[in-house]
């Protein structure tokens, strides 16, 4: 067993766990928030995507151990402080950004690490960064326009569903 | 995944004593490891991480030569390794962010796949490998796919690359993996081209130094014209036959130095 301290959306959390706990077991059966998903648990999907030290990351293939004294930031954090929508997740439910909402967690913490750091992204930008998030749902399309008018820029000329 | 221990050392040295123990494996970002763990194609006893040695980590250009951390990961060198525009493009272009912001160049010096990236661009560049132990150049480095001349336990701390006049790396993606199906780095110095090629050979990355003489006789994509190589040696699978990536390689040679210019 390993111990381990770490910021999960602003509270310190400290759980002993096994060497090889992964930080998608560590955030869903030990801290029971199941916002991050696993949709395949082998990199290649994005719906467990989280933020460690401001960086976004793939919880499942990451250990619990190796975000030893990190900040960790997951999408139970996202909201603004009196439960609303934040920009980001008001824009995927205002341009229809989300269908069974599986891979939307993933989707709104990549979109928060890309804005970030690139506020006004276009549109090839957006599709770029969203290389390793895979929706089966919406096509994409409302997707890059939610991200879109989240960075306050216009979505017309982005192609209909 | 089997059980194993893991520990987070925050020094080298305390790093390679752990190393030391029986079946202690090193964890770089992991963005390779922990799938092998997850299909039991791996049972270490222990996961010794290296993320959190600070000296492992960074980007530095001094002297025409760019020396990158071992523990560095491949965003930051998208974004501190202006000095050589070729690798950073290289860096951006290897899997996705999320994977970007995990995995580091050692990672994937120390694992050698035969498509994976860096290895083109340290063979291209006549690099020297510094481990905790030694220097050992890029041509003595790789010995085969997933076969390096790395001793148990010991550790990549930094990646010298001498910084070429002109480069370029061109691949061609293997569309599901982003993996390159084959890639091709060129790189022009003032004694010479070199040219390295990845995700093709059965034996992992390798130089075409055909394509090397008559590039530093012409540096133009008209002197490989012409020039190819046999599938025989080649990988053959559902993505491409050996003879497929042999063309390719006369292809994306041909790109490369066109995109260095
Ligand atoms: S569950 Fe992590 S990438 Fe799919
Ligand atoms: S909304 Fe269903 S997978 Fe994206």
């Amino acid at each position: 067993m390993t111990k381990v301290t770490m910021t999960v959306n602003g509270k310190t959390v400290a759980k002993e766990v096994r060497g090889n706990m992964l930080m998608t077991e560590f955030l869903r059966d030990e801290l029971h928030l199941t916002g991050t998903h696993v949709g395949c648990d082998t990199s290649q999907c994005g719906a467990c995507v989280i933020h460690v030290n401001g960086q976004d990351v793939k919880a499942c293939t990451m250990f619990a151990g190796e975000a030893e004294g990190a900040e960790v930031a997951t999408i139970e954090g996202m909201a603004n402080a009196d439960g609303s929508l934040n920009t980001i997740q008001q824009a995927f439910q205002d341009y229809h950004g989300l269908q069974c909402g599986f891979c939307t967690p993933g989707m709104v913490m990549t979109a928060a690490a890309l804005l970030r750091d690139n506020p006004k992204p276009s549109e090839t930008e957006i599709r770029d960064y969203l290389e390793g998030n895979i929706c089966r749902c919406t096509g994409y399309h409302n997707i890059v326009k939610a991200i879109m008018a989240a960075s306050g820029q216009d979505v017309s000329a982005i192609a209909a569903e | 995944m089997y059980s194993f221990d893991f520990e987070r050392p925050t020094t080298l040295d305390d790093a390679v004593k752990a190393l030391g123990q029986d079946e202690a494996q090193a964890l770089g970002g992991g963005q390779t490891l922990i799938p092998s763990l997850k299909q039991r194609l791996a049972m270490p006893s222990k996961l010794v991480s290296l993320a959190a040695i600070e000296e492992l980590k960074g980007v530095t250009a001094e002297g025409g030569v760019l020396t990158v951390g071992g523990g560095t990961t491949h965003g930051t060198v998208a974004a501190e390794a202006s000095a050589y525009p070729a690798l950073a493009a290289l860096a951006s272009n290897i899997g996705d962010p999320a994977v970007r912001n995990r995995g580091t160049v050692g990672g994937s010096l120390a694992n050698n796949d035969p498509a994976a990236c860096y290895p083109a661009a340290a063979l291209a560049s006549g690099a020297t490998i510094v481990t905790n132990t030694r220097e050992i150049a890029a041509d003595d480095y790789f010995q085969g796919m997933f076969t390096t001349a790395l001793d148990e336990g010991e550790i990549i701390t930094a990646v010298k690359f001498p910084i070429p006049e002109k480069a370029a790396y061109i691949k061609f993606e293997q569309p599901a993996s982003r993996f390159a199906l084959v890639g091709v780095f060129v790189a022009k110095y003032s004694d010479g081209v070199k040219v390295a090629v990845t995700g093709a050979s059965e034996e992992g990355v390798f130089r075409w130094t055909e394509a090397e003489e008559k590039l530093s006789a012409d540096f133009s994509a008209g002197a490989v014209e012409g020039l190819s190589l046999p599938a025989e040696g080649m990988m053959s699978d559902l993505h491409g036959s050996g003879a497929y990536r042999a063309h390719l390689i006369g292809v994306l040679t041909k790109r490369a130095v066109a995109a260095a210019g």
